[in-house]
C-alpha cells in the first residue's frame, strides 16, 4: 500500500466537518443544485458529465422514490484515490451523498463498494452508525424534516460494474451488465426510479463546494474543467502516490513532480485511457484534452509498450461483460493481433485490419468499456509507429 | 361472456410486441406531443413518441438487419448488427433499442455504419462453428442469411475449425450445440422472460461468456419443460429439436412394419410455410396425399382423439362438479385443469406439484390415439401391434418427451413411437421430391376418418375450452349450441390476451343423453349454475393464473381452466416452422378457425367415429374402466429441485 501515500496536502483537510450539509439544509433544493451547476463540477469518474445537470435532471422528475448511488467500484487499473478518500475522508463522502439526496429529493443512498475493498466495510459502517447517532443521517436530519440514510452494498470483483447502469443492475441483484441508454439512470435508474450515480470523489467535491462556495472551486483548474483533481500515480517513477492538482496540469509538469521525467510514455486514464509519448507531454490533464478518472501509469525507458498493451487487452478480454459482439469478440481479436506483433508474425495488412476493427469497437460497442478498450492499442500504434513497424513480420 | 380478469393485463405476459410501448415522458421537458418527426436517410417520417429507430425505419421502407432482436422478446441491444448513426451522437446507436423522444437525423447506411456492421458480422462468423451443409438450419439460418446479404467472401477474423463443446442431446426433446451459439441471448429471454421457466442463462464473462443451464447440467436434468420456444427463436442451430427422421425412414423402408401417422391440427395450418406458402393457408388434404406418397401406410387425424379427449375430459369435469356440488365431497380438486399440453404438464409437475390433483387425468389426444392404434385398430385390422409403428405429427417439441414417458405404454407397447415436428415432416416430404402445394387432395383414413371442427380448434389458445363448452352445453341443455351462440362459436373464450376469464350461465337443462346415462341421473343440480372458465397461454401467464389461484383470487373460483404452454397455443408450438411472430401466429389462428367453419360436424360428441368406438370398444362408456385403462394417465411430482 505504499502507493496510498498522500503526496501533497489535500483541500479536503481544510473543510470544516458537515459545514456543507448545514449550509445546504438552510437553502432550497434548487439553490443547492444551482451552486453545484455554477461550480462547473464534472464527474470525477472520468466521463466528465456535469454533476449539476445530472442532479437537476433527477430533481425535475416527480417520483416517490429516488436514489443517490455512490460509485465506489474503483476498478480502473492504476487508480486508488477513491480508496484513500473512503479511508481518510469518509464523513465527507457521506456528507456529499446526503447533500445530493437533499438536492434531488431522495431518502436513500447506496455505496456500491468494490469487492476488493471489503476491508473498508467495517469502517464505513461504523461511520454511518456514528453519523446516525449525530443526527446526520436518519430522520429529521439536523432538526429539519429531511430524511436520508445510507446502505453499503458490495460488488463481487467485476470491472464492468463501475459502469453506472451495470452497477445498478448489480445493485438490483442481477448480473452486472450495462443497460441500453437512453433511458438514463436520472429517470430510469435503480428499480427504474430516478437515480444519480456519482463517483466517490465527485460527491466529496460537492460537499466541499457547498461549504466553500462555487467561486472557490472555479478559481482553480481550467475553464472547461474547473477545480482540483486527485490523481493516482503509479509505475516507473520515484514518488508514486495520490496527488491533488488543478485540472490543466500538463503531463510533463506532473512527471517532474513525481520523478518520472525520463518516462518512455505515460498512460493517462488507465487501461481504457491513452498512451502519451514524450513528444506530447505538453498536453493537459483535463476533460477537454486528456480525460482521466485519476489513473496515471508511468512507463520507464525499458518498457516494451506492446507487452503493456497485451496486458491491458488480456484484462479487457476477461472483464468485458460478454454482452455485445464488438467488445466480447473484438478484444479477443485485438489481443490475437498484438500477440502476433510481439512474435513478429503480424503483417502490415493484418495490423491495418486491427486498427480498423479498433475504431469500430470505439463507436459500435454498447458501453464505455468496449468503446474505450481499443484506446491503449490504437494510441500505442499511433505514437510509437516506428517501434511497431519494426516488428511487422510475415504471417505464418 | 368474457369478463375482466383480476390479473392485471399489464402483468400478464403478452409477447413484448403485443404490449403498448410506454416510454416515460419527463415532466420537466415540455410536452413534445404524441408524435415526433424524424429524418431517416433523408426521408421525413412522423413516429409515435418512444418508437424505436428500427420501427421508424420500417415505415419508410428500410429493413435494418437484426439478430438479437425478436418481436416477442425484451429488447437486448447486444449483437450490435443494427447500429445506425444518429446525428450529434459520438457513437453509433442500436436501432432496435433506441427510443425516439426528440427529432433526430438518422443514417442507416453510411460508410461508418457499413464498416461497423461488416466488422460485427465478421466477428460473429469467427466464433460460430459454421458447418452449413450438415446443419439442421441450413437455408433457414439468420446468420447465414446475413452473410449472404452482406456478400461475405472471406473469414476476415478466422473461423472455428474444431468444435469446442460437446453436444448436449440428453433430452428427448431438445439438442444444444453451443458451438453454434452466437450469444444473442434470445433463448435466455425466451426462457426467463417470455416463458418464465428460467432454465437457461449466461455464465462467465468476457471471452469466457457462454450459455449454460443450472450448474451446467445436461438439459434433461434441469427443469426444462421442453416447450421449445427457445429453439423457435434461435437464429442459428444452437438449440434444435431431437430429430427422429432417420429412424422413421428406416421403419417406412421396412416391409415388416406397418407405419401409421396421426396428424395434429396445428401443423396443417402452418406446413405451407415450409413450402413458401404464406402463413394462414391450411394444406390439410394435400398433406394427406403427400404422407401417403412418402410411404406412410395409414394417415389418421388426431382430431378424432381430440374429440375423444373432450368427451373424457368433459365427463370428468361434470363428475367433479357433481361430486363437489351435489355430494359435497370436499376432497374434489377444482378448478379442473386441461392436460393436453405436455409443456404445461411438465411445468406444473415442476413448479406447482401440489396442484396435480386438479389436472384432468385424461391423456393428451396424441397419447389417447397412440393407445387406441395399438389396441382397437390393431384388433380391427388383425395387425400384430408389435409390428405397428405409430408416428405423431405434432407442432410440439414436448410431445417427443411425452411419448417417452414410462406411463405411456397402456397398449402394452410404446403407445406412440415417435413424435415428428412440422419441420421434420416437411423435410421428409421435400426429400421425397413431393411437391406438396400441387398435390391432389385426399381424405384421412378410416376407422377414425371423420373429425369435427372442435378437434381442429385444439390448435389455438382457447380451442380446447371452446370445444369442451360446445359439448358440455349440448349434453346438459339438450339444445343445439348454435341456438345459444351464433354459428356455435364461443367467442368469449377466443382471443390472444394472455389470460382470459368468462362466465356462462346454464339457464335451462334437458334430459341426460345416452352416452353419459350411466353416470348421471339428471341435470337438475346444474340448473341456473354459472360455469366459470379461464384460459391462458404461455407458461408465464400460467404462472400468473396459478399464483392467483394460490392467493384465492378470481381463478380459484373457476370450474375449468385451459392451459397451453406456448404463446398462441399449439400453433405457436416448438415444433412449428421458424420464424414465429405475433402476426404469423394470428394468421395461423385464422386458418384454424376457418377450417373449423368448413366442417359439417363441429361438436365432439357428434363425431360418428367417436360414438362408434364407445359402442364397439370402450363399451363401458366415458370415464369407464376400459377408458381409464387406455385413455387416462397419472402425473409425477417433480418439484423444482432435481437431484
Amino acid at each position: 500500500m505504499t502507493n496510498l501515500n498522500k503526496r501533497n496536502k489535500l483541500s479536503f483537510d481544510s473543510i470544516k466537518p458537515d459545514s456543507g450539509l448545514k449550509i445546504a439544509l438552510e437553502k432550497s433544493r434548487p439553490d443547492v443544485i444551482a451552486i453545484i451547476r455554477d461550480s462547473g463540477l464534472k464527474g470525477r469518474g472520468g466521463a466528465g458529465f456535469p454533476t449539476g445537470v445530472k442532479w437537476n435532471l433527477a430533481a425535475a422528475i416527480k417520483a416517490e422514490d429516488k436514489y443517490v448511488i455512490c460509485n465506489a467500484d474503483e476498478g480502473e487499473p492504476g487508480t486508488f484515490k477513491d480508496q484513500l478518500i473512503l479511508r481518510d475522508y469518509t464523513d465527507l463522502v457521506f456528507e456529499g451523498m446526503t447533500i445530493g439526496g437533499y438536492a434531488i429529493g431522495a431518502t436513500k443512498g447506496f455505496v456500491y463498494l468494490r469487492g476488493e475493498y471489503k476491508f473498508l466495510l467495517e469502517h464505513l459502517n461504523d461511520v454511518i452508525e456514528h453519523r446516525r447517532q449525530q443526527n446526520l443521517l436518519g430522520k429529521n436530519i439536523l432538526k429539519t424534516d429531511f430524511e436520508f440514510d445510507i446502505e453499503i452494498r458490495q460488488g463481487s470483483g467485476a470491472y464492468i460494474c463501475g459502469e453506472e447502469t451495470a452497477l445498478i443492475e448489480s445493485l438490483e441483484g442481477h448480473r452486472g451488465e450495462p443497460r441500453n441508454r437512453p433511458p438514463f439512470p436520472v429517470d430510469t435508474g435503480f428499480q427504474n426510479k430516478p437515480s444519480i450515480v456519482n463517483n466517490v470523489e465527485t460527491l466529496t467535491w460537492a460537499a466541499c463546494i457547498i461549504s466553500k462556495g462555487s467561486d472557490w472551486f472555479k478559481s482553480k483548474g481550467t475553464e472547461k474543467s474547473p477545480g482540483l483533481k486527485l490523481l493516482s500515480v503509479s509505475g516507473d517513477c520515484e514518488k508514486p502516490g495520490v496527488y491533488e492538482f488543478p485540472f490543466g496540469i500538463t503531463v510533463g509538469e506532473l512527471m517532474k513532480k513525481v520523478g518520472g521525467e525520463n518516462a518512455k510514455a505515460v498512460q493517462v486514464g488507465g487501461a481504457s485511457g491513452h498512451c502519451v509519448p514524450p513528444s506530447e507531454f505538453d498536453r493537459k490533464i483535463a476533460f477537454e484534452d486528456l480525460s482521466t478518472g485519476g489513473s496515471v501509469i508511468v512507463f520507464g525507458k525499458d518498457r516494451d509498450l506492446l507487452l503493456a498493451v497485451k496486458n491491458f487487452l488480456e484484462f479487457f478480454c476477461e472483464e468485458s461483460c460478454g454482452q455485445c459482439t464488438p467488445c466480447r469478440e473484438g478484444n479477443k481479436k485485438l489481443l490475437e493481433g498484438v500477440e502476433l506483433l510481439i512474435e513478429g508474425k503480424c503483417s502490415s495488412a493484418k495490423l491495418r485490419e486491427m486498427m480498423s476493427l479498433g475504431s469500430t469497437m470505439q463507436i459500435a460497442s454498447k458501453c464505455g468499456l468496449g468503446q474505450s478498450s481499443p484506446n491503449a492499442f490504437l494510441s500505442v500504434i499511433k505514437h510509437f509507429k516506428s517501434e511497431i513497424l519494426g516488428r511487422i513480420g510475415s504471417p505464418v | 361472456m368474457k369478463l375482466k380478469t383480476d390479473i392485471d393485463q399489464e402483468e400478464s405476459r403478452a409477447p413484448e410486441s403485443e404490449k403498448a410501448r410506454e416510454v416515460k415522458k419527463p415532466e420537466s421537458i415540455e410536452a413534445i406531443g404524441a408524435e415526433v418527426k424524424v429524418n431517416i436517410d433523408g426521408m421525413d417520417v412522423k413516429v409515435h413518441y418512444g418508437s424505436t429507430i428500427l420501427e421508424a425505419a420500417k415505415q419508410v421502407g428500410i429493413n435494418i438487419s437484426t439478430l438479437c432482436y425478436h418481436e416477442d422478446l425484451k429488447i437486448a441491444g447486444v449483437c450490435r448488427i443494427c447500429v445506425v448513426e444518429v446525428e450529434g451522437d459520438r457513437t453509433l446507436q442500436a436501432a432496435c433499442a433506441y427510443p425516439i423522444t426528440r427529432p433526430i437525423n438518422v443514417k442507416t447506411y453510411s460508410p461508418k455504419v457499413r464498416r461497423a456492421r461488416r466488422h460485427i458480422l465478421d466477428l460473429l462468423l469467427s466464433t460460430h462453428y459454421g458447418q452449413c451443409y450438415t446443419c439442421k438450419r441450413n437455408g433457414n439460418c439468420e446468420l447465414q442469411k446475413l452473410a449472404e446479404e452482406y456478400g461475405v467472401d472471406l473469414f476476415r477474423f478466422g473461423q472455428v475449425k474444431e468444435p469446442k463443446y460437446d453436444i448436449d442431446d440428453s433430452s428427448y426433446s431438445l439438442v444444444r450445440d453451443m458451438n453454434k451459439c452466437i450469444l444473442c441471448r434470445r433463448c435466455i429471454r425466451t426462457c426467463v422472460n417470455l416463458q418464465e421457466v428460467g432454465v437457461l442463462n449466461v455464465y462467465g464473462r468476457g471471452k469466457d461468456t457462454r450459455l449454460c443451464t443450472f450448474m451446467d447440467r445436461p438439459i434433461a436434468d434441469v427443469i426444462c419443460i421442453n416447450c421449445g420456444q427457445c429453439l423457435n427463436r434461435c437464429p442459428t442451430a444452437a438449440i434444435t429439436a431431437q430429430d427422429p427422421t432417420d429412424e422413421v425412414w428406416a421403419d417406412i423402408d421396412n416391409p415388416e412394419k406397418h407405419v401409421v401417422i396421426q396428424t395434429a391440427p396445428a401443423p396443417r395450418a402452418c406446413m405451407g410455410e415450409c413450402f413458401d406458402i404464406g402463413p394462414g393457408q391450411a394444406v390439410t388434404f394435400e398433406m394427406n396425399t403427400a404422407l401417403r406418397r412418402v410411404g406412410f401406410d395409414k394417415v389418421f387425424d388426431t382430431n378424432f382423439a381430440a374429440d375423444l379427449t373432450i368427451i373424457e375430459e368433459g365427463t370428468e369435469l361434470l363428475l367433479r362438479l357433481k361430486k363437489a356440488l351435489v355430494d359435497k365431497d370436499m376432497s374434489i380438486a377444482l378448478p379442473q385443469f386441461t392436460s393436453c399440453s405436455p409443456g404445461w404438464i411438465k411445468f406444473i409437475e415442476h413448479f406447482y406439484p401440489e396442484y396435480i390433483p386438479n389436472v384432468s387425468t385424461a391423456k393428451s389426444p396424441q397419447q389417447m390415439f397412440g393407445a387406441l392404434i395399438k389396441t382397437f385398430y390393431a384388433k380391427l385390422h388383425n395387425i400384430d401391434p408389435s409390428k405397428i409403428v405409430s408416428i405423431a405429427l405434432m407442432p410440439c417439441s414436448a410431445k417427443k418427451f411425452e411419448c417417452n414417458r414410462p406411463e405411456m405404454r397402456s397398449s402394452g407397447f410404446k403407445d406412440v413411437d415417435y413424435g415428428l415436428t412440422t419441420r421434420e415432416l416437411s423435410k421428409m416430404i421435400k426429400e421425397s421430391g413431393v411437391d406438396l402445394p400441387k398435390l391432389p387432395k385426399s381424405d384421412f383414413d378410416d376407422p377414425f376418418g371423420t373429425a369435427t371442427g372442435s378437434g381442429v380448434i385444439f390448435g389455438v389458445t382457447g380451442g380446447v375450452m371452446e370445444a369442451a363448452i360446445r359439448t358440455v352445453l349440448e349434453l346438459v341443455t339438450g339444445k343445439k349450441v348454435e341456438s345459444i351462440y351464433e354459428h356455435g362459436e364461443i367467442v368469449p373464450v377466443r382471443g390472444f390476451e394472455g389470460v382470459r376469464y368468462a362466465e356462462l350461465k346454464i339457464s335451462e337443462i334437458g334430459d341426460v343423453p345416452e352416452i353419459v346415462k350411466h353416470l348421471f341421473k339428471d341435470w337438475k343440480w346444474l340448473k341456473g349454475a354459472i360455469l366459470k372458465v379461464g384460459i391462458c397461454h404461455g407458461t408465464a401467464n400460467a404462472r400468473r393464473v396459478m399464483e392467483n389461484i394460490k392467493a384465492g383470487g378470481q381463478f380459484s373460483q373457476c370450474h375449468f381452466i385451459e392451459f397451453m404452454a406456448c404463446p398462441g397455443g399449439c400453433l405457436g408450438g416448438g415444433g412449428q416452422p421458424i420464424p414465429t411472430s405475433p402476426s404469423i401466429r394470428a394468421a395461423r389462428a385464422k386458418a384454424i378457425y376457418s377450417e373449423d367453419r368448413a366442417y359439417s360436424i363441429r361438436k365432439s360428441h357428434e363425431n360418428p367415429a367417436v360414438n362408434r368406438i364407445y359402442k364397439e370398444f370402450l363399451t363401458d362408456g366415458p370415464g369407464g374402466e376400459i377408458s381409464h385403462q387406455l385413455l387416462h394417465t397419472h402425473y409425477t411430482k417433480r418439484g423444482k429441485y432435481i437431484t
